[in-house]
């Protein structure tokens, strides 16, 4: 950790916040908090200049308006590239997870993305609204991601960058993966508050920014109940 | 009325009564959609001759309508579709049923604005707010600024009744001159009825600039789009009339948001000449509205019934509930949109210290919030657990849509 206390930023809340994308901080406020971890949450403005010194970014979903003014503000601020230089952790939701690649289309136009993430977005034929679900990559050692997309673009992932997810329900990236890491960046569709499904992958989080090995277990009755009724909604549906 | 109208009319009034009489609804949509199937243009005929108001926005649309229509009362007999039935063919059918009446105020969905104004040329337009609803689904709230500014540009004859304290509802409000083809911005008046929810305008929908906020007042930092000078007012439990004259206004509503409800309900009566005076009194016959805020008592319990459907409304409903135990209800069917993320825009922090239950279909999704927010409850699987659960007294109940109609379907479809 950078300083005594875990500091999560979350980015431009102004403009990247249209799903309840705040829960990802506040889960990862809690889940620290709850292993006597201090933490800090800063919501830093699209009109304010982002520390380059924090442990874990979140850059949430967005309307194509706010995302290509998003983008093009963290280029200019720079301050998230340096903070990857350093180490820290970038965690991408849906138009905050485009923007992280080379490019991304919004509003009918081709936008330079941060080039954070080897991989770049185009439109889809359709939009992708609906359950999503995956088996996690392995190496993650991760239960299955469960979630909820919603979005017009399909993701084509280069050799830098592995896939988050298979997909078992849902489009994601191409209908065939889901989302995209690299290092201690990670990216997914799974949009809105990713995290309160999966509270194994906040943990991976907050493992990478800590640096430590395993967290001890909290008690996930709710998040467990949550992840169990889905996984049997989608089953359902596809019955 | 062309004749193809009036048989039209007169089977959709039909329709409506029978599926009221087989327990299937209310009627008010389906006497409507068999009308239009016989006479596209149902609703422009049964519109002609009567002096309209529409009502608009993501939340207060029923209970505004319901005041408006209270208070448009002191000139005569008024049409509405007060049962909620917001889209073309609810319009018809009240329209329809209500037989001829010199003024009507419709209730609108917010997406069917331009259609209806179309159709019924009404004489006034009150637009109440915008703010984030059923994101899997609905326009996205610049968008739908967006849509209503092009519609009021094809309507600059229409009375415009705005609400100043929405940035978003200023600019579709305010369309820009265009005095090449002829068009002038609409007439507007402005009303304040105050705004908890500021999340989805921080961005200003004309130039991009950050939208800052003093108080009151808001304004770009990039373009001259500013709050404008309000003509109605809430102050303390009245309403400031734009000559200054202060009305105490009695409500049977609960909450500040239901006196800023009444403040447009004023403003709109005020454009077909009603003197707030006159009107005021008539805003406290309003106890229910399709019910929302309904009391009902059962096995010792005062159950009250508040309608939230998205994180705007779920903040009012905390302002407008009693300290008391709390139950809340999430579903997410079709008509509630099937995403549940929009719980972790709601702040449940104000429940700290009261009882509260959850139950509904997707009661998991809330345990996981109220668990992040640290607000302790008890998941119940039913209604009569519920009711059993909590001590004799008031049970604040506060649901979404489908959860709403479930629990107002267990209490006798109680109005």
């Amino acid at each position: 950790m950078s300083t005594e206390s875990l500091r999560i930023v979350w980015i431009y809340p102004d403009l990247l916040s249209t799903y309840g994308d705040r829960g990802n901080a506040l889960i990862l406020a809690r889940r620290a908090r709850q292993r006597g971890m201090p933490v800090e949450v800063l919501e830093v403005r699209s009109d304010e200049r982002l520390p380059a010194t924090a442990d874990i970014y979140l850059v949430g979903g967005g309307e194509d308006g706010p995302q290509a003014l998003g983008a093009q503000r963290l280029i200019a601020d720079g301050g998230l590239h340096r903070a990857v230089a350093q180490g820290s952790v970038v965690f991408g939701v849906c138009a905050g997870y485009q923007l992280l690649g080379t490019s991304f289309f919004a509003k009918g136009v081709q936008c330079r993305g941060l080039e954070l993430l080897d991989l770049q977005s185009d439109r889809g034929p359709s939009r992708a609204v609906g359950e999503l679900a995956g088996e996690i990559d392995p190496r993650l050692g991760l239960p299955a991601l469960t979630g909820f997309e919603n979005h017009g673009g399909r993701t084509h992932l280069g050799p830098e960058v592995s896939p988050l997810a298979r997909i078992t329900a849902g489009v994601g990236n191409d209908g065939n993966t889901e989302g995209a890491w690299r290092g201690k960046l990670l990216g997914t569709y799974s949009h809105g508050p990713a995290l309160a499904r999966n509270p194994a992958l906040a943990d991976l989080l907050l493992r990478w920014a800590t640096g430590a090995h395993q967290l001890p277990p909290l008690d996930d009755t709710w998040s467990d109940r949550l992840r169990n009724e889905r996984r049997s909604a989608v089953a359902a549906a596809r019955a | 009325m062309p004749l193809r109208a009036k048989v039209a009319s007169s089977v959709s009034r039909t329709a409506a009564a029978l599926s009221r009489a087989a327990g299937r609804g209310d009627g008010s949509v389906i006497g409507g959609w068999i009308g239009l199937k016989i006479d596209p243009d149902l609703l422009a005929h049964l519109s002609a001759g009567r002096a309209i108001a529409l009502v608009s926005g993501t939340n207060g649309k029923t209970t505004t309508t319901r005041l408006s229509a209270a208070a448009v009362g002191v000139l005569g007999r008024v049409a509405t579709n007060s049962f909620g039935a917001n889209m073309p063919t609810g319009h018809t059918s009240a329209l329809a049923k209500a037989g001829s009446t010199p003024y009507a105020v419709l209730e609108v969905d917010e997406h069917y604005l331009a259609q209806v104004l179309e159709a019924t040329e009404p004489h006034v337009v009150a637009l109440l707010n915008l703010s984030r609803d059923q994101l899997d689904r609905a326009k996205e709230v610049a968008m739908m600024a967006q849509l209503w500014r092009a519609a009021l540009v094809r309507h600059t004859n229409v009375r415009v009744v705005a609400n100043a304290d929405d940035p978003m509802v200023v600019w579709a409000a305010t369309p820009p001159a265009d005095p090449d083809r002829g068009i002038n911005p609409p007439h507007v008046t402005w009303f304040s009825a105050g705004q908890r929810w500021h999340d989805d305008s921080w961005v200003c929908p004309e130039c991009g600039s950050t939208i800052q906020r003093s108080g009151d007042q808001w304004w770009c930092t990039g373009c001259p789009l500013r709050r404008p000078e309000p003509h109605w007012v809430v102050e303390d439990e009245g309403v400031l009339d734009p000559t200054g004259a202060w009305h105490k206004v009695s409500l049977q509503l609960p909450g500040k948001v239901n006196l800023g409800n009444a403040a447009t309900a004023l403003a709109v009566a005020a454009e077909f000449g009603v003197r707030p005076v006159d009107a005021v009194s008539r805003l406290g016959i309003v106890t229910s509205v399709a019910g929302r805020y309904a009391q009902v008592d059962k096995d010792g319990r005062n159950i009250r019934l508040l309608l939230a459907k998205n994180p705007a409304s779920w903040l009012e409903a905390f302002d407008m509930a009693d300290e008391a135990p709390t139950l809340l209800s999430i579903n997410a069917r079709d008509p509630d949109g099937l995403d549940t993320s929009w719980l972790f825009d709601v702040d449940f922090a104000p429940l700290r210290g009261r009882q509260v239950l959850i139950t509904g279909d997707r009661a998991y999704d809330l345990a996981v919030r109220l668990d992040v927010n640290d607000v302790p409850f008890q998941h119940v699987r039913t209604f009569e657990d519920a009711i059993r659960s909590v001590p004799p007294g008031r049970l604040e109940v506060i649901a979404n849509y489908t959860a709403f109609q479930d629990i107002r379907a267990e209490l006798d479809r109680v109005n």
